[in-house]
């Protein structure tokens, strides 16, 4: 049994101007000890995804699935207090922007200790204990006097550091991380993604790692999960997910990285994620699609199996070739 | 810490001159001075109009007036007032207490209801109890002091017969003031009933006077949550697994509350102002009053004095909201 399993959610919000679609049925698992990377532009809907799970969304959103059960539960059925026992405790989260994500007015020690009183019920002396271990585990030098420290007195790579000591806090089954480094010095990047790899290897958690960074996925992930417009376009483990993409989105995407590039321009994928109003009627991707025909245009894709990575694509690609594809050579797409 | 004290201490003295100024040359321009009032409409000889004035220093030229006034002040002499020949720091310590009572009240029950309904609006936002609480509240804010305190007397004292009129207790007590509060006063007399007759005394008029701060403080605390409530470290706080009391109550209005905490100092500004309003409509013996009876008998030492000092405590409290300011506000704390 996955530690994490989702089938077809769906992530509908009440707008202005009616519904709009942000997660259009995802299915997903994420097994224990385990890392999963979710990636895609952004508003391709991973984070909105993940959020649902945790079950932050704001009240304009409406979640429906078929599944989603974690750890066995099934968390559509749970009441908010029961789902509240779990979120924190058992799968907790890490956010993009550390240096907001902490409460100005609190000290450090507060924050982490906060999940220890309301999840474990752990003493006063016992919190300031764990706090420190903790700290000590992110790699906190001077634990003990960074306790009493003020969000504003930390940089980021150092918030972000508390925010996954807080994650760790109350020892969960799954991490999910979105974006944790997008917003750090590229030099902290490493060091914050090689920790909780780490430390995350050492607790045998799961980790579903969201971003938008092929280089984070390369060196970290074991299986990745591709996603655009809202929708998975492709899954597969990481090294054949590198070599052989089999949607045409996931192979403009490699192709877009600079150590890829090969001539004298970087490739692009022009155009962009269709929004609320501008969504193609069958194939979301068809408009940047080089491969795209009349068929993509008219009829929604169906779901290739495990061989084709899950592409969601009716000309799934091999070694960069579309399969039974009319003209195989594509077209150049108008930037 | 502590320069930041003297600095803000030192601020304070051009505010002071300005305001000696202003009040010094607005109640001269009044048509009249103290003696004409006096007199009335029977009029007076010029002789002895000439010979009050000159006892009164009157004579001199305004900017002398002036000097001479600020050199008594620099020496702690508020002066005396010309009606009653009493010092004003005397009339003012005895007629103090009652304002700051009203004024205290004001507050808690601006504070207390107006916090909890900002941030009732705030989670509820776009939805009947919203909209209801922040149309209380524009029409509450809006409701002019005089008009808004006759309202209420005409319906609860006079149709409903609830609560006194006027005054601060029924004539039928008597005590001697000790703190000058009449709830901690009647407390201590020990003679029953008068503690509840001081509260229903209180009641009226301390609605009437907290009604623009309770409006003011409740839209305040909604636009600072709403603001709030959709920082990064409040989804942070719920993703802890934390109730939505310790999201709301603790994580965002610890933050909301800094600066409602501003808008509360800048309230008591408008609190004296309001106090003033109030006193009068309730009969209630505070410096209100007295200001509103020193205008009519142009009594220049009592309102110059009298303005000075109000204005000496409004800083005073404004200059003890800063300082909490940085108390809720662990950034401003450290950057000093």
């Amino acid at each position: 049994m996955p530690l994490l399993e989702i089938s077809d959610l769906t992530v509908d919000f009440k707008t202005g101007g009616g519904q709009f679609r942000a997660v259009d049925g995802v299915s997903l698992t994420v097994d224990r000890g385990e890392i999963l990377a979710i990636v895609g532009e952004s508003g391709s809907g991973k984070s909105v995804a993940m959020l649902a799970v945790m079950g932050l969304l704001p009240w304009t959103a409406t979640v429906t699935a078929r599944t989603l059960a974690f750890d066995g539960r099934d968390l559509l059925t749970l009441t908010p207090r029961e789902r509240r026992r779990l979120v924190g405790k058992d799968m907790a989260m890490i956010f993009q922007e550390p240096m907001s994500s902490l409460n100005p007015c609190f000290t450090v020690g507060y924050q982490i200790g906060e999940s220890l009183k309301v999840h474990l019920g752990l003493s006063k002396s016992e919190r300031r204990q764990r706090a420190i271990e903790l700290l000590d585990a992110v790699g906190i030098p001077d634990p003990e006097r960074r306790l009493s420290a003020f969000p504003h007195q930390l940089s980021g790579g150092m918030s972000q550091r508390v925010m996954i000591a807080i994650a760790l806090a109350c020892r969960p089954k799954l991490i999910i991380a979105d974006e944790p480094t997008t917003a750090l010095d590229v030099t902290i990047q490493a060091q914050i993604l090689e920790l909780l790899v780490s430390l995350q290897r050492e607790t045998d958690t799961g980790l579903v790692l969201i971003t938008h960074d092929m280089g984070v996925v390369a060196e970290t992930a074991e299986r990745v999960s591709v996603h655009y417009a809202g929708q998975k376009i492709e899954e597969q483990p990481v090294a054949p997910l590198f070599e052989d993409p089999h949607h045409p989105y996931t192979a403009a995407l490699l192709a877009a990285l600079p150590e890829r590039a090969t001539g004298k321009r970087l490739p692009s994928i022009p155009g962009v994620v269709p929004g609320q109003f501008d969504r193609p009627p069958a194939c979301l991707f068809e408009p940047r699609c080089r491969f795209a025909t009349e068929r993509c245009r008219t009829k929604a894709p169906p779901r290739q199996g495990a061989i084709a990575g899950f592409a969601l694509c009716h000309y799934p690609l091999t070694h960069g070739r579309p399969i039974g594809h009319p003209h195989p050579e594509g077209r150049e797409v108008a930037a | 810490m502590f320069s930041f004290i003297i600095r803000r201490v030192l601020l304070v003295i051009p505010t002071f001159l300005a305001i000696a100024f202003l009040t010094f040359v607005a109640i001269r321009l009044v048509p009249g001075d103290p003696v004409e009032a006096r007199t009335g409409e029977r009029g007076i000889s010029p002789e002895r109009l000439a010979h009050f004035r000159h006892e009164l220093g009157l004579d001199q030229p305004v900017w002398k007036q002036f000097l001479d006034y600020l050199w008594q002040i620099a020496h702690g002499d508020f002066g005396t007032s010309i009606s009653t020949q009493t010092p004003i720091l005397t009339e003012f310590t005895t007629l103090f207490p009652a304002t700051l009572e009203l004024a205290i009240c004001a507050m808690l029950f601006a504070t207390i209801l107006g916090i909890p309904a900002g941030v009732i609006a705030a989670t509820r936002r776009g939805t009947f109890v919203d909209y209801t609480l922040m149309g209380a509240a524009l029409t509450g804010f809006s409701m002019p002091i005089f008009w808004w305190g006759l309202l209420l007397i005409l319906f609860f004292s006079v149709d409903l017969g609830w609560t006194p009129v006027s005054g601060r207790i029924d004539l039928l007590y008597y005590f001697e003031p000790v703190t000058g509060f009449m709830l901690i006063d009647s407390w201590l007399s020990g003679q029953e009933g008068a503690f509840s007759s001081a509260v229903s005394h209180l009641i009226l008029p301390t609605i009437v006077l907290g009604t623009i701060p309770l409006a003011t403080i409740a839209r305040m605390t909604r636009s600072a949550m709403l603001e709030i409530l959709g920082e990064d470290y409040v989804r942070t706080a719920r993703a802890k697994g934390l109730s939505p009391f310790r999201v709301v109550g603790i994580h965002a209005l610890r933050n909301a509350l800094i600066p409602v905490v501003t808008v509360i100092g800048l309230q008591v500004g408008a609190l004296m102002a309001g106090a003033v309003l109030t006193e009068y409509i309730f009969s209630w013996p505070g410096i209100g009053s007295w200001l509103i009876e020193s205008i009519q008998r142009r009594d220049y030492p009592v309102l110059q004095g009298g303005i000075l000092l109000v204005s000496g405590i409004v800083i005073v409290i404004n200059i003890l909201v800063d300082l909490l300011y940085g108390v809720l506000n662990p950034r401003i704390r450290h950057a000093r």
